[in-house]
């Protein structure tokens, strides 16, 4: 039998947690996503030296699991007396690491922008030469191809891999209700806790990612739509004779 | 030969489910809790409940094993037949009473809450406003706080395990815990990590009867609520381990004073 009060009588702490999954979810994409774009040029365009250090840093992210980035940030940090006189003089940088925002936000930035600039680096790798040539013959510089050319053409053929990135990260902010924060996971293990009703309190959270799940999913096909729709093969139907 | 395999695996089952001697018991405990219990570096566990559950299990003759368990998951896992039997510090409350049975206390012990040394915080709800107070999930200090400060501008951090609370407040990040007194002496106190740290104000048995209906009874040990003649026999162990000087014995292993209460 289902303890419907579980689920009711937690309704506003499951809304606030949803809230915070979101701004977590966004905010973490969004960071990401803007780092990724010139670090993925660099990756591939860069000067040697520079190019390793973007594939050490990606490599570094992308090789540990995100949670245990997240307690070595949260945990980790706070343990060193050095970090800790910083907070006590009120040293802005440090701060955000007090905050188990903060460290959630930081970590979860880093972690998908370091799988973002893998996606981005591989498409960038995948442009077509005559694209290049053709920029080229037409007297465009460097600098010129990267902008006009290379960039919007990689993030288009990034839209479809991106879209796993973006659902995967949702998922990922879970991880964020083990350093005290109540996020959806952090909502349901508190509904949980005060009832001992684990399904009750686990399907809802589950549902509702799995909600958030589809209107991710559409937001990009309709971005697929949107940018990549030269690719799509054409229908029969739609062309008028 | 396959059927007499499953007819042997039926006769197996059916036995362990009709076999109600109780001559083997699971007990599970936390090992995040202590001095009540930890966990020893080859990964057993220790401790006062621990100790408990053992001579308990010596004065019933049954041999007993122990399960590690998240604190937060232990009673769903107790009901879903993970193990027989909790030995984990649970208090007696009427929340959990719902869901399972309990034996009588086998000690009491008081909350209290603890801070920076000479830090002027009470346990009050006037003297707690707009501070950050750390607490472990599903404890009876985060059901008390929950119940009286959390909706009413106290500021309720929740962690999964108490030693994390103690490494936040090292850290800076609460102002205070709200935690079991005996835990926070043993467990912190008398550490070298908790050397500047102190109770802050009084320890709180329950002030009034709406307190005392929140921090229950004292601490038992849990059980599924079918297995009354579980809970009848440990009982009758608990009485004569009481009696015998064997609880005295373990007791003073851990704390100076009496914690049974009267």
């Amino acid at each position: 039998m289902i303890e419907w009060a579980v689920i009711t009588e937690n309704l506003p702490e499951y809304a606030a947690g949803l809230w915070l999954t979101l701004q977590l979810t966004v905010l973490s994409l969004v960071a990401g996503l803007l780092l990724a774009v010139p670090l993925a040029v660099l990756r591939t365009a860069g000067p040697l030296v520079v190019s390793r250090m973007v594939w050490a840093y990606s490599y570094f992210f992308r090789g540990t699991p995100m949670l245990v980035q997240l307690l070595l940030v949260y945990y980790g940090l706070g343990q060193f007396e050095w970090v800790q006189a910083r907070w006590a003089e009120g040293n802005g940088f440090w701060l955000i690491f007090r905050e188990p925002y903060g460290c959630a936000l930081v970590t979860f930035a880093l972690n998908t922008c370091a799988y973002t600039t893998e996606i981005i680096a591989g498409a960038l790798r995948a442009t077509p030469h005559g694209e290049i040539e053709a920029a080229q013959a037409c007297g465009m510089s460097r600098l010129t191809v990267i902008r006009r050319i290379l960039v919007p053409g990689a993030l288009r053929r990034a839209i479809p891999a991106y879209s796993n990135e973006a659902i995967f990260m949702l998922h990922g902010t879970a991880i964020a209700s083990t350093i005290t924060l109540v996020d959806l996971t952090g909502a349901a293990r508190n509904a949980y806790s005060q009832h001992f009703a684990p399904f009750e309190a686990f399907i809802f959270a589950g549902l509702i990612y799995m909600c958030v799940t589809f209107a991710l999913v559409g937001l990009f096909r309709l971005a697929e739509r949107r940018w990549l729709g030269h690719l799509q093969p054409r229908k029969a139907g739609s062309v008028k004779a | 030969m396959k059927r007499s395999l499953l007819l042997a695996a039926l006769v197996l089952v059916s036995h362990s489910v009709v076999a109600k001697d109780w001559d083997k018991i699971r007990f599970a405990t936390e090992g995040a809790y202590p001095p009540f219990n930890s966990t020893a570096p080859d990964g057993s566990v220790q401790g006062f409940d621990v100790d408990i559950g053992n001579a308990l299990c010596a004065e019933m003759k049954a041999e007993c094993t122990w399960v590690k368990q998240e604190w937060d998951g232990m009673i769903p896992a107790l009901m879903s037949r993970k193990f027989d039997a909790i030995s984990a510090s649970m208090s007696i409350t009427a929340e959990r009473k719902k869901k399972v049975d309990f034996t009588d206390k086998y000690y009491a012990t008081p909350l209290a809450l603890v801070a920076k040394k000479g830090s002027p915080l009470r346990p009050e709800l006037a003297s707690l406003k707009g501070k950050r107070i750390g607490v472990q999930r599903g404890t009876v200090a985060d059901n008390f706080a929950g119940h009286f400060w959390a909706d009413h501008g106290v500021d309720l951090v929740r962690y999964a395990k108490q030693e994390e609370v103690y490494l936040d407040l090292g850290a800076g990040r609460i102002d205070a815990t709200w935690v079991d007194a005996l835990e926070a002496d043993g467990g912190f106190l008398t550490k070298p990590a908790g050397a500047e740290y102190d109770f802050a104000g009084s320890q709180v048995f329950g002030r009034n009867a709406e307190e005392k209906a929140v921090i229950g009874e004292g601490v038992g040990i849990a059980i599924r609520k079918r297995d009354a003649d579980l809970r009848d026999k440990l009982n009758t162990a608990l009485k004569a381990i009481r009696a015998n000087g064997t609880y005295d014995e373990i007791r003073k292993k851990y704390f100076p004073h009496d914690i049974y209460g009267e």
